[in-house]
């Protein structure tokens, strides 16, 4: 693990202002993608700023709108009785991202800053159309994932919380790679105030994005049925020793019209 | 058996758990030696290259650092020997190229030593690493074992066609006019993929030098302390045995692959010597990955001649075995002697002929890994069979009771060397149909289609030859050590024992079922009982722990040694009752002179012993210690039924298994505990082989597979609760009736789960599935045949 200065930062702002003063420094939030990178040699930040006392964790629902400080972990959100009778979707999901461990240092700030093209919560921001708010700006999640561990965010913007509008009904459902247990593809479906939304992870060339001949086909009736048989554009899937592009394409329409079939 | 019964067969909870459990085992990375150093092994990150450089100055001047390094400087040093020596058919001997303990001009795979640091930390030493610099020439790699053998490009200039060895058994001649003849033919291509062992705890080797007495200690974790010190002493660093100690105290698992002598063992020890100063080497996982020996790696073609009814006539083999880039200490033996030799498996099958073929490649060396040779003989067997009464439309348990060696044929001589002692496969077969509940298998594979699952049941009925074992017929087809095992029983004065063996756990339980004949035979409690291993200056000798040999031949020598034991007490015993010795009866713990009511405890006849007030001087000498050397008779021959349920979801290609059941004839058992945690283990890395691992490399020799991210290890969740019951044959010739246990899980287990696999999807029409059977080749599969 190489050497790197160490500072607490005290909100979102003086993390902001404090990450721009460094060399090639890194914000960290739980630190479950940065650490062990770190101590593989794949980082090599010359500081960290800790995001813990920044004050940026806690759950708040309001009207129609669940709001999740940027810090909040993944077992809170799991186990928070407003996420489960708001959008159980969500608490579900989190409750199935890596292990406890894993669940009880992980936040949701780190996950989606993160953009791992085999996480879970970012096919929940792009599948509820959540919003992300930064120190800076609001940025909606179809704007927010740019790409393979690339997002909107600008140098030492640092993400605040994240708000999901309340669906009428959603769902995720992830199959597992075997090996790792992330998504090999995860689906995150809601129908709601955001309209039909179909976000895929795990599966995708380019990370998670929203499949939009599934989301058309729902429309005209949001029931499995709809999906009996869909595929994804193979030419757009990754492919690994996992799953082949062809695979990834079936496995993509089987988990949305499981993922359907479970909304609530 | 005294009283709470701590003797054979009794269910005691392990000795060893205790502090296993509570964190308090002692393993080589919890040694620290005063004023110890740190070596980190640059390692290559190609396959296969030309060095035609390295740089080690800037290295050398980093903070911390002690020495550096690489082969140029170890003038004297021999390469890592290989322990077993094959032929090919015209009798020439095997390729057996030099593997230096640094690379010598060359690197052949990744993770292939090029040079090493020692530093005063860890840290230092990894980070002086980084600064060496190394100019390599690529060389294409050789990566497939079928364009191996086209020749080309070669691991080593001296094996032509990258071949090693290519070996026969059996009467090609014979073979082939009954196949020529025969009614029906099946045959089978087969993978057997590659594994890698993954033990819980990393390998680690701290070499020590003390300069006053010239002597050297190794640390190690190691399965065979003995056998490293014989290997690396006399072949690699000429340290004569009487000063070198190999210490392996407690071992986190090994599963073979700790059996075998590593370079970063010499490389410690030799650098200890050179600098005075101890040195400590503990692996990271990843570096596991890549300098550990896998396991399998077998690429076969296979034929089975049948009569029409369904009588096996003969069968016919070619395998590639994979050797890696190196001979590994038992590489060439694995393919040959642990598995052509199995072939007849529980089967009257009159004539076989098998072709192994060792190949070097650009990967990892290859070596036993549990079951070594005996699950990919199996594997090869109980597919063909699964496979022939599908094409002869007989049922699949018809036909293997059809074929079975009979109950009253034993000994059985099979047509590829061994000769089974004992067995009673009907019996086994009889308690695996009863709790498998296979009658009612229809019933549930209709309720499973009702959800859209595919439901299927796959049968594997199994031998295995453990106990390695006799020393003569290792000699005859290779072996260049012996496979005997050594004990001594000290007796102390107050009757406690102390039991040496060179027998070595790394997870087995010896300190349990050792002691536990020690309390069947002397009547002492199994808590007054020490069994010390893992350490040659306690030890007298040993051959240590692997091929389920422990109890076979290292218990059967603690029995001898006992024996010796309870002579010399019943002499003490009839001196000082005043009695003839063969009046003198043992039983319990007690000496009795037979016919009166006089008689003396174990206790006081080993007082006796040492204080020899009342003792026949003239004809004994005081104390009560004796050795015994066990070389076997034979192999042991477990053997068992494995039958698996699996249910299919078609559109994903996921397997569940969702009835496993393993009825086992491990021998007379010890403790019924450690026998069904043994089963456990074993099968869940059977199922493992099956359904999760593979050892994937690219063409360039990369390995894909290389962290947990990518290999699938075998979770809770993968696995089942398992039905588990032992039916015991005694083994006839060895004195504990003992057969062994360690290994029946991945022999018997995987073709059971492939088996189950295809006849689930035999409705859609497939017939044959890979290993491992992930989602995603299941689905494939099926997608194939539809």
């Amino acid at each position: 693990m190489s050497e790197f200065n160490y500072a607490m930062a005290s909100s979102a702002d003086d993390a902001s202002t404090q990450v721009k003063g460094t060399g090639d420094g890194s914000l960290i939030a739980g630190g479950m993608t940065l650490i062990p990178s770190i101590k593989l040699g794949l980082a090599t930040p010359t500081d960290l700023i800790d995001l813990a006392g920044a004050g940026l964790s806690g759950i708040s629902v309001e009207g129609t709108t669940v709001t999740i400080g940027a810090m909040t972990r993944h077992v809170d959100v799991a186990s928070s009785k407003e996420v489960v009778n708001a959008v159980p979707a969500l608490s579900g999901m989190a409750s199935g991202i890596g292990d406890p461990q894993v669940r009880n240092r992980g936040t949701i700030g780190g996950s989606v800053a993160n953009n791992d093209p085999a996480a879970d919560y970012p096919a929940a921001c792009l599948g509820l159309g959540a919003t992300i708010q930064t120190n800076d700006r609001e940025i909606s999640a179809d704007d927010f994932f740019t790409g393979l561990f690339t997002t909107a965010l600008k140098e030492g913007e640092v993400i605040t919380s994240v708000g999901f509008p309340i669906p009428e009904r959603a769902a995720y459902v992830k199959f597992p790679n075997p090996a790792s247990r992330y998504a090999l593809v995860g689906v995150f479906v809601s129908d709601g105030p955001m309209g039909i939304r179909v976000a895929v992870t795990g599966a995708g060339i380019n990370g998670v994005y929203r499949e939009s001949s599934f989301e058309s086909a729902l429309s005209g009736a949001w029931e499995s049925a709809t999906l009996d048989g869909v595929k994804a554009d193979e030419s757009s899937m990754a492919s690994d020793i996992h799953a082949a592009a062809d695979y990834r394409a079936h496995l993509v329409g089987e988990i949305a019209r499981r993922a359907v079939a479970a909304s609530v | 058996m005294p009283d709470g019964n701590t003797g054979i067969g009794a269910a005691v909870k392990r000795k060893e758990d205790g502090r296993f459990l509570t964190g308090k085992g002692r393993f080589t990375d919890d040694i620290n030696r005063p004023n110890q150093t740190f070596a980190y092994f640059l390692r290559s990150s190609v396959a296969h290259a030309n060095i035609k450089n390295v740089d080690t100055s800037a290295a050398l001047t980093a903070e911390g650092v002690v020495a550096v390094y690489t082969n140029g400087d170890m003038e004297g040093v021999g390469g890592v020997p290989c322990g077993w020596g094959l032929t090919f058919q015209n009798g020439d001997p095997m390729v057996e190229p030099v593997h230096p303990i640094l690379a010598a001009g060359k690197v052949r795979h990744v993770g292939d030593p090029i040079a090493v640091v020692i530093a005063e930390t860890k840290k230092q030493a990894k980070a002086a690493a980084a600064l060496i610099k190394i100019d390599l020439e690529d060389l294409p790699a050789v990566v497939n074992m079928t364009n191996a053998v086209e020749g080309g490009t070669l691991v080593h200039e001296e094996a032509a066609n990258n071949i090693c060895y290519d070996w026969a058994i059996g009467d090609k001649d014979e073979v082939d006019k009954v196949f020529d003849g025969a009614d029906h033919v099946t045959s089978i291509e087969i993978i057997n993929n590659r594994l890698i062992p993954n033990a819980i705890e990393p390998r680690v080797a701290i070499g020590d030098y003390d300069a006053v007495s010239q002597k050297y200690t190794l640390y190690t974790s190691t399965q065979s302390p003995h056998v490293i010190r014989l290997l690396m002493g006399a072949f690699v660093l000429q340290i004569p045995e009487h000063k070198l100690r190999v210490v392996a105290p407690d071992v986190g698992g090994g599963f073979g692959s700790k059996t075998f002598h590593y370079a970063e063992e010499a490389m410690v020890t030799w650098a200890a010597g050179h600098l005075g100063r101890p040195v400590k080497w503990t692996a990271e996982r990843s570096e596991s990955f890549v300098s550990d020996a896998h396991g399998r790696d077998h690429v076969t073609t296979a034929e089975l001649a049948l009569s029409k009814d369904g009588k096996f006539l003969a069968l016919r083999e070619k395998t590639y075995a994979n050797m890696g880039a190196y001979l590994s200490t038992f590489g060439p033996a694995i393919a040959t002697y642990l598995h052509s030799t199995l072939l007849a498996g529980v089967y009257t099958t009159p004539l076989i002929y098998s072709n192994i073929i060792a190949v070097f490649t650009n990967t990892v060396a290859v070596d036993a890994y549990r079951g070594a040779g005996r699950p990919e003989a199996t594997y090869i067997l109980e597919r063909l069979v699964d496979r022939a009464a599908r094409e002869l439309g007989i049922d699949q348990v018809e036909i293997r009771r059809k074929n079975f060696i009979p109950p009253d044929a034993f000994p059985y001589q099979t047509p590829v060397a061994l000769e089974y002692d004992s067995g009673d496969y009907e019996a086994t077969l009889a308690s695996a149909l009863e709790g498998a509940d296979v009658d009612g298998f229809e019933a549930r594979k209709s309720k499973a289609a009702k959800n859209g699952k595919l439901r299927g049941v796959g049968y594997s009925t199994y031998v295995e030859a453990c106990g390695a074992a006799p020393s003569a017929v290792a000699g005859a087809l290779g072996a260049r050590a012996g496979l005997y095992e050594s004990a001594n029983v000290r007796v102390h004065p107050t009757g406690s024992v102390t039991v040496f063996t060179g027998s070595h756990s790394h997870g087995q339980g010896h300190e349990t079922a050792f002691a536990q004949l020690v309390s069947e035979q002397i009547g002492v409690d199994i808590d007054s009982v020490e069994i010390a291993h893992g350490d040659t200056d306690q030890v007298q000798f040993g051959m240590g722990t692997y091929a389920s040999r422990s109890l076979a031949v290292g218990g059967s020598a603690i029995v001898k040694a006992l024996d010796k034991i309870i002579d010399k007490s019943k002499k003490i015993a009839a001196h000082i009752m005043e009695a003839a010795e063969s009046d003198i009866e043992f039983e319990d713990g007690t000496f009795k002179v037979a016919g009166t009511d006089k008689s003396m405890g174990f206790g006081e006849v080993a007082l006796a012993a040492y204080v020899p007030h009342n003792y026949p001087l003239d004809v004994l000498e005081p104390g009560l210690e004796e050795s015994a050397f066990y070389d076997p008779a034979n192999f042991t021959y477990p053997a068992g039924c494995h039958i698996c349920e699996v249910e299919i979801d078609p559109t994903t290609g996921v397997v569940e298994i969702v009835n496993f059941t393993a009825a086992d004839d491990p021998g007379i058992v010890i403790n019924p505990i450690i026998v069904e945690g043994q089963i456990h283990g074993g099968v869940a890395q059977g199922i493992g082989q099956a359904l999760l691992e593979g050892c994937v490399y690219d063409d360039n020799g990369q390995l894909i597979t290389g962290t947990y991210m990518d290999y699938t290890m075998p979770r809770a969740d993968d696995l089942p609760s398992y039905v588990v019951s032992t039916e015991s044959s005694r083994c006839t010739h060895n004195p504990l009736g003992v057969k062994g246990v360690g290994e029946v899980g991945t022999i018997g287990a995987t073709p059971a789960v492939i088996n189950a696999i295809v006849d689930a999807l035999s409705e859609l029409g497939v017939t044959d599935m890979p290993m491992p059977a992930t989602p995603q080749t299941v689905w494939r599969a099926i997608q194939e045949a539809s």
